[in-house]
């Protein structure tokens, strides 16, 4: 497609796969984008240029009345990253934040001989790597965009670019006039790029990054404005509303769609099946029936009406309660495990010289996402064309499951992905955007399916339950001499074309805590089978990992009648850099800075005379650092959060008032699946099918308030944060709560072990 | 084309001709305007403003509105609009999050505090929240933390404590301050 209004620009190279690019946009605008590398050679569709956004990855738009607007890749899903991903653009290119709009920008996908180009790069939300990875390459659009804009500045004024500094929109000139960046845009548009890469700004100019800003979405989502994938409309789109099969491996075996088809509104019912041979998470989750209707009342009465029967498969002889029961079993067994993750000196021998010896059993439940935006796609397919608006963390995949069930070529699919109600590792699977299109290929006009409430929680890749068995020795001097993790559960990338002998990289970290402070540890993972389907999940493996080891820290602590904070810092040991066996390094002086902030702030040293109880612990997940510190009160059987506080050291921040809420808000999750949830399943069938069954905490469960520390550290780039503050508040919880009730919990979640032992 | 020149008809009161009935329908007013629901009046307030308005500000959430998501004012007081068959709701007031700015898009102190308090996770629960804290803070200008305690609303992204805060703000009348 050619467009006469735009021209093609010069292009930079970033790194070995990533191009800068500028293009000149209708009426003056200045565009600058990245693109990959291998869509370097090819003809390059120019259409809609000026009007939006287009395929070419372009990240800003200057505009002649000095309105910037910025595309945020990453789909939010709660994380802020549209709000930071384009403040680190618009910071490097000196842009008045008041002037900028930001626009998400949907699935960036051009045609490369059949295959997917990814023109954006990576685009996943929720996975903590949105910001480092922005951080590489984001800061360049900026730079590259200001760059032109200055020697457009320069040639007008027949200066050196070099005497002329930019401000908040505007480039000043040493005698002091000024040009609006809107008024440089035209001109910038057309001077040739440099032959390298403009420098970076120096770290000291920053004027937004650091800088607090709220949520560029905040007014629109005040407002009722904002528009989910759920809230989306084609214009005559048909309803769709799903009746899966309880059993994932089951089957039809009767159905009779008289009295639904005699519901006014219904038009259709189309059955739908997972289609054999793939992976878990991008086709249907289950056997299903659709209903499909006029608008969302008439299916849902639709559905009531369907006389369905269903027949168990080989998971219908299943139970949380018997998987359970194996994992004690393999865990009490001489069998050897599925992996050793890893093996450091010799823990037999170890235990051979100990002075102290110390074990525990650590149990934890399964668990669902329960997202607050449930399960939906709208979906048009036209003969040349599918259009789909996707409430999804991965687009790309989304992508791959339309590409295969239609057979469009890579260009034809069009996938945007507005603001998303909540994703947690849900929506890094597919399966809805499986049925939406199954079922749109049914009938011949565009559809948007919805799940209900119960079918979400009926229907999720769950997180597994998992039993941790943790055995020490200490020698005289109380350090640790040998570690033993052993743990047991259902993969979450088992039947996901994922390697058996990866099968654990889901379930254990090779360098959790205390790996690298003890010099015998091992740790080994057990797997257990299971038919519940299960997948990723926010702050996994870590979250129920952190729960065993920093509950059992603070029984070794107890066991020498020591405080705890003592036994972590002697554990941590000097400041030093440990290598991390997945790259980076572990620092152990900023893991107990963390600590030690959060036991101040608490006043910790009130640990042991204090009538509330007081718990601490602290995680490191790649480089960032976090702990918690919780205080507790026992009035007669009701447990009261007193006080949350929360220390993160995540290298630099972009936006200190987003990473709070980032921090806070995961500790409320955290806590929140602590006290109350479970998910658990008898004969197949999952027991918890609505928020009374499953009761995410109340405001009057949690504290009325989460003190957030974080610890500036401009010395380090910026790492993920977004679920960084999970892992900590399960463990200072129960901490605590032995402190307050002398009752140690060793079983998720908390309240209802709490109850049965006081 | 010649515009159409009105024509005076001669009504008298005993012509046969009677007009045909306006369809029976529900009447009642949402957001200051007035609307006349002609279809099933078993349907659910929640669907007749997301299916047939195309007002989405309200949520759905779940079954009976457990999460507080589809939460709307019904002649003030916070509802379910999951809940509210359109037969119910003849002659009432419904104001969603979509009617609590001014016409002139101000926002209302609930909206603004929220804002400023930066009170938003993915966002999908915040119209719930927005109704019940109006409803709170009509019922209680200043309310404690037991009477925010007691609002029905669960959010998954972990918002509370900014809503609790966002509430206090407006007691305060702090909203739109900084
Ligand atoms: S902000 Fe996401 S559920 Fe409340």
């Amino acid at each position: 497609m050619s467009n006469d209004r735009t021209t093609v620009h010069n292009q930079i190279r970033l790194s070995r796969r990533r191009f800068l690019q500028v293009l000149a946009g209708t009426a003056g605008a200045l565009v600058v984008g990245i693109r990959m590398a291998d869509a370097a050679d090819a003809p390059l569709p120019l259409a809609m240029l000026g009007d939006t956004f287009n395929d070419l990855g372009a990240y800003v738009r200057i505009d002649a009345d000095g309105n910037v607007l910025i595309g945020a890749r990453d789909p939010d899903t709660g994380t802020g990253v549209a709000t930071s991903l384009p403040r680190i653009i618009a910071d490097e290119l000196d842009a008045d934040w008041n002037r900028v709009s930001v626009v998400s920008l949907g699935l960036g996908v051009t045609d490369n001989n059949g295959q997917p180009r990814w023109t954006y790069g990576r685009q996943i939300g929720g996975s903590g790597g949105s910001i480092p990875a922005a951080w590489n390459d984001l800061r360049h659009v900026g730079a590259l965009a200001r760059w032109l804009l200055l020697q457009a500045a320069a040639r007008r004024l027949g200066l050196p670019a070099s005497n002329l500094r930019c401000d908040a929109g505007t480039v000043i000139a040493p005698d002091g006039r000024r040009f609006t960046y809107g008024s440089l845009a035209a001109d910038a548009s057309k001077i040739a790029l440099p032959a390298s890469v403009p420098l970076l700004k120096n770290a000291a100019n920053y004027h937004l990054i650091g800088k607090p800003v709220g949520d560029v979405d905040a007014r629109a989502i005040v407002t009722g404005l904002t528009r989910y994938a759920i809230d989306e409309h084609y214009g005559d789109e048909l309803i769709a509303v799903l009746a899966h099969c309880p059993w994932p491996d089951g089957t039809l075996a009767q159905i009779d769609t008289t009295d639904t088809l005699a519901v006014k509104g219904v038009l259709k019912v189309v059955q739908l099946k997972p289609e054999p041979g793939q992976p878990l998470g991008s086709t249907v989750i289950a056997p299903a029936v659709a209903v499909l209707a006029v608008d969302t009342w008439s299916a849902l009465q639709g559905r009531e009406k369907l006389k369905l029967e269903w027949k168990p498969g080989a998971s219908g002889g299943e139970s949380s309660n018997a998987l359970e029961q194996q994992a004690s079993a393999l865990l009490a067994g001489k069998t050897d495990p599925t992996t050793r993750v890893r093996n450091d000196g010799d823990v037999e021998a170890a235990g051979k010289k100990a002075a102290r010896r110390l074990e525990a059993t650590y149990f934890q439940p399964w668990l669902g996402h329960v997202t607050a935006e449930p399960m939906n796609c709208l979906v048009r397919l036209d003969k040349d064309r599918a259009s789909l608006v996707v409430p999804t963390q991965a687009p790309q995949k989304a992508w791959a499951v339309v590409q295969r069930l239609t057979g469009l070529s890579p260009a034809q699919i069009d996938i945007r992905v507005p603001r998303v109600g909540g994703g947690y590792g849900r929506r890094l699977d597919h399966d809805y955007v499986a049925e939406a299109v199954m079922v749109a290929k049914a009938v011949d006009k565009p559809v948007r399916l919805m799940w209900t409430r119960e079918e979400d929680f009926d229907h999720d890749y769950y997180q597994s339950g998992s039993v941790h068995h943790l055995s020490v020795v200490l020698d005289r001097k109380r350090q640790l001499l040998g570690w033993n993790q052993r743990m047991a559960s259902a993969s979450a990338l088992a039947h996901r074309n994922t390697p058996d002998n990866r099968l654990w990289t889901s379930e254990l970290h090779a360098d959790q805590l205390p790996a690298a402070l003890v010099p015998n540890y091992r740790s080994d993972w057990y797997a257990l089978n299971s038919a519940m389907p299960r997948g990723p999940m926010r702050g996994m493996p870590h979250t129920s990992n952190a729960f065993a080891v920093e509950s059992f820290i603070d029984e070794i602590a107890h066991s020498m009648k020591e405080d705890p904070l003592v036994t972590h810092l002697r554990m941590l040991g000097e400041p030093r850099e440990l290598p991390l066996s997945v790259g980076g390094t572990f620092n152990t002086g900023r893991l107990a800075n963390v600590l030690k902030l959060v036991a101040d702030r608490i006043e910790w040293k009130n640990w042991l005379h204090s009538v509330n109880g007081l718990g601490i612990a602290c995680w490191h997940i790649d480089g960032a650092y976090v702990a918690h510190a919780i205080e507790v009160a026992m009035q007669n059987q009701k447990l009261v959060i007193q006080r949350v506080v929360c220390a993160a050291d995540v290298g630099r921040v972009i936006n200190p008032l987003g990473l709070e809420g980032q921090l806070a808000g995961a500790t409320l999750d955290a806590l929140s699946t602590a006290l109350n949830l479970a998910i658990t399943f008898k004969d197949g069938l999952i027991q918890q099918h609505n928020y009374k069954d499953y009761p995410l905490a109340s405001m009057a469960q949690l504290p009325n308030a989460v003190e957030v520390i974080v610890v500036p550290a401009d010395d380090r780039p910026p790492a993920g944060a977004s679920f960084l503050a999970m892992p900590t508040a399960a463990p200072a919880l129960a901490n605590a709560v032995f402190r307050a009730s002398a009752v140690r919990v060793r079983r998720l979640p908390l309240m209802k072990e709490l109850l049965r032992m006081l | 084309m010649a515009p159409v020149q009105a024509q005076a008809v001669t009504v008298t009161s005993d012509s046969s001709i009677v007009p045909e009935k306006i369809r029976d329908g529900i009447d009642l007013e949402i957001n200051g305007e007035h609307y006349r629901h002609t279809g099933d009046p078993q349907m659910p307030l929640l669907w007749y403003l997301r299916d047939v308005l195309r007002l989405t500000g309200t949520k759905y959430g779940g079954e009976h509105g457990q999460n507080g998501a589809d939460l709307v004012l019904l002649d003030g007081k916070a509802v379910s609009a999951i809940d509210q068959p359109m037969t119910k709701l003849a002659g009432r007031q419904v104001v969603t999050v979509e009617g609590l700015a001014g016409n002139d898009g101000s926002l209302h102190p609930v909206q603004q505090a929220f804002v400023d308090e930066d009170a938003i996770g993915c966002g999908y629960c915040t119209p719930g929240w927005l109704i019940a804290a109006v409803d709170l803070l009509r019922r209680k200008p200043n309310p404690g933390d037991d009477d925010i305690d007691r609002l029905p609303n669960l959010c998954r992204c972990g918002c509370q404590t900014r809503v609790r805060s966002a509430i206090k703000r407006v007691a305060a009348g702090k909203a739109g301050q900084p």
